[in-house]
């Protein structure tokens, strides 16, 4: 009966398998688990055995020079390589105590808890700003007038975007500027609630005024999500975040607190980076 | 670093020496493009012209109403010919379209696979078919079959020539969507089949539209199949199971007969017929354009976004 007993608690827990994580001290506050994730376009690794731990409503930040594999490691975490032909990925990555790339899960359900804003604003070309905000609520079985409508304001002023565009919201998506658009995306991917928030240089298309803008909103956004963002801006990094990945062709050179990588970096390379030697 | 400096001038020097001969080059071009172009016109418009001005004569209410008269006696009309165009195209339409569209999206969205690469080979070869083998096809296995000639004979041979023309269009504007959208979709969770449909299918619509429109206008102007199928008539449609009508046919046949009035007919009737694709292209186009999100609505919007 005790041997039960024990068996099924570990057969519970059982997806998180390393001792490590098994620790009570850190499963529990971790949100995401990227355990020994590779991935590979055609064999060659873009990405190089990479684990990283999100704790839970912090903020992430993943720099590095162009072509490390930040925005290839990011997309791991939401399985958005499944649309790439040609690219392979190993390795695990948990969502709280589920395995996004287990056979047994529809990656569907899982991208709901994770939102993505892309490097390049790409609402939908044919839908008003309010059809984009709501797209994933409506398409995903949401009808409800009254709840759509505070979904749209609460996750466009989330997004820093409301007042410039009440007034219009049947306004077509593709009539805004490109920083309206960028942030249209944000609240896009705020509005489905997801858990997780991955950013993939969400800033990049931004003037500096809507670039603060985004920032107070992600450093706000730490109240309830877990977010990862890729950047190429260090001092975004340093400004936004609780903790800094440094990748280097494809391999996690250095992860730490975000104060400690930047003040007391443990690793040559990544000293070498963050005083702009290169890169 | 004096060396790096003189080829650099050296370079810019290249560059100068034949300005003159390549404005000579770029403005021949131009020539040979605009002749071009007005050799292509002139008989598409002569032809124009001709039917119009020999068709209009012919045209009346009695004539685009009344079943044919007796041959030669310059009476009667093309009534049952237009309503048969009408139908036929509404049904080949229904069939080919709904079969075309949909390879075109297995082709675009599912087609990275062998079964997709032999779809899409065939499918060329298909659109290339000579239509009256088609039509003979359509006679062996429906009119033979059934005994006697049919509408449905008809269709069946008609959607055949229309479906690959559909299919390859609506995969080409589907793959011009970028994949950013499906990628932005599949992030907020939603499955294939909706961003397909809902997202995918919108942006690429115009692009659809045009192929459909295409592929109307193609089967509209068919004789052969015809022949095989619905043999025409000089009634007015009657039952799916009867020899029809269609305005190809009628013209065909008009022109055969050596009497002026018919010939005159004849002329009325290719008119009519090229009113009428006319009349479906621009019908449709403009229902397109006025929508809000339609292609030329679009269109007006981005220039308007550039111009901001």
């Amino acid at each position: 009966m005790t041997a039960m007993t024990t068996k099924s608690t570990i057969m519970e827990s059982s997806p998180i398998t390393t001792p490590e994580y098994r620790s009570p001290i850190d499963a529990s506050k971790y949100k995401m688990i990227a355990e020994n994730v590779t991935v590979s376009y055609g064999g060659i690794d873009a990405v190089k055995n990479v684990t990283m731990k999100f704790k839970e409503k912090s903020v992430t930040a993943l720099i590095g020079p162009s072509g490390c594999g930040k925005t290839t490691f990011l997309r791991c975490l939401n399985r958005m390589h499944d649309m790439t032909k040609n690219a392979k990925v190993t390795g695990k990555v948990m969502i709280d105590d589920i395995d996004l790339y287990s056979k047994e899960i529809d990656p569907i359900y899982h991208r709901r808890k994770v939102g993505m804003v892309f490097q390049k604003p790409n609402p939908f070309p044919t839908m008003s700003i309010y059809d984009n905000v709501t797209a994933g609520l409506r398409l995903n079985g949401v009808r409800d007038k009254k709840i759509l409508d505070e979904i749209v304001e609460d996750s466009l002023k989330m997004a820093y975007l409301w007042d410039e565009v009440k007034n219009d919201l049947k306004k077509s998506a593709i009539e805004l500027s490109g920083g309206q658009q960028q942030r249209l995306c944000i609240a896009r991917a705020l509005a489905i609630q997801p858990e997780v928030l991955l950013m993939d240089e969400p800033a990049s298309a931004l003037d500096p005024i809507a670039t603060q803008k985004i920032e107070e909103t992600i450093i706000e956004l730490k109240n309830d999500y877990t977010i990862i963002i890729v950047t190429h801006n260090m001092q975004q990094a340093i400004r936004v975040s609780d903790y800094t990945g440094f990748m280097y062709l494809g391999d996690l050179i250095e992860f730490s607190e975000t104060k400690k990588l930047f003040t007391d970096p443990k690793d040559e390379l990544t000293a070498k980076y963050v005083q702009g030697h290169f890169g | 670093m004096n060396s790096i400096q003189d080829r650099r001038q050296e370079y810019r020097s290249l560059f100068k020496q034949n300005v003159a001969k390549r404005l000579l080059v770029d403005k021949a071009v131009r020539i040979i493009v605009f002749s071009c172009v007005i050799i292509a016109i002139i008989p598409l418009g002569s032809i124009l012209v001709e039917v119009f001005k020999n068709g209009l004569t012919a045209i009346s209410i009695e004539f685009l109403t009344e079943t044919p008269g007796s041959a030669g006696s310059g009476e009667g009309g093309i009534g049952p010919a237009i309503q048969g165009t009408l139908i036929i195209i509404g049904l080949s339409s229904m069939i080919g379209v709904p079969i075309g569209v949909m390879s075109g999206i297995f082709l675009s969205e599912y087609g990275d696979n062998i079964l997709a690469r032999f779809v899409r080979f065939f499918n060329d070869v298909f659109m290339e078919f000579p239509s009256i083998i088609l039509g003979i096809f359509a006679f062996l296995i429906i009119v033979l079959v059934l005994g006697h000639f049919s509408v449905w004979a008809g269709a069946f041979a008609l959607s055949l020539i229309m479906f690959p023309i559909v299919a390859r269009t609506t995969e080409e504007s589907l793959k011009m969507v970028p994949m950013t959208y499906r990628e932005a979709g599949t992030a907020l969770g939603l499955k294939k089949w909706v961003i397909t449909f809902r997202i995918v299918i919108s942006a690429a619509k115009s692009g659809m539209v045009t192929g459909i429109l295409l592929s109307v206008s193609r089967i509209g102007g068919e004789t052969a199949p015809l022949i095989m199928t619905i043999l025409g008539s000089s009634q007015f449609f009657s039952s799916m199971d009867t020899p029809m009508d269609a305005l190809p046919l009628r013209i065909w046949r008009l022109s055969l007969l050596p009497y002026d009035s018919a010939q005159l007919q004849g002329w009325g009737a290719a008119l009519v017929l090229i009113m009428i694709i006319l009349g479906i292209n621009l019908g449709i186009r403009y229902y397109f354009m006025n929508k809000k999100n339609g292609f030329f609505g679009q269109l007006i919007k981005q220039r308007r976004n550039a111009i901001k």
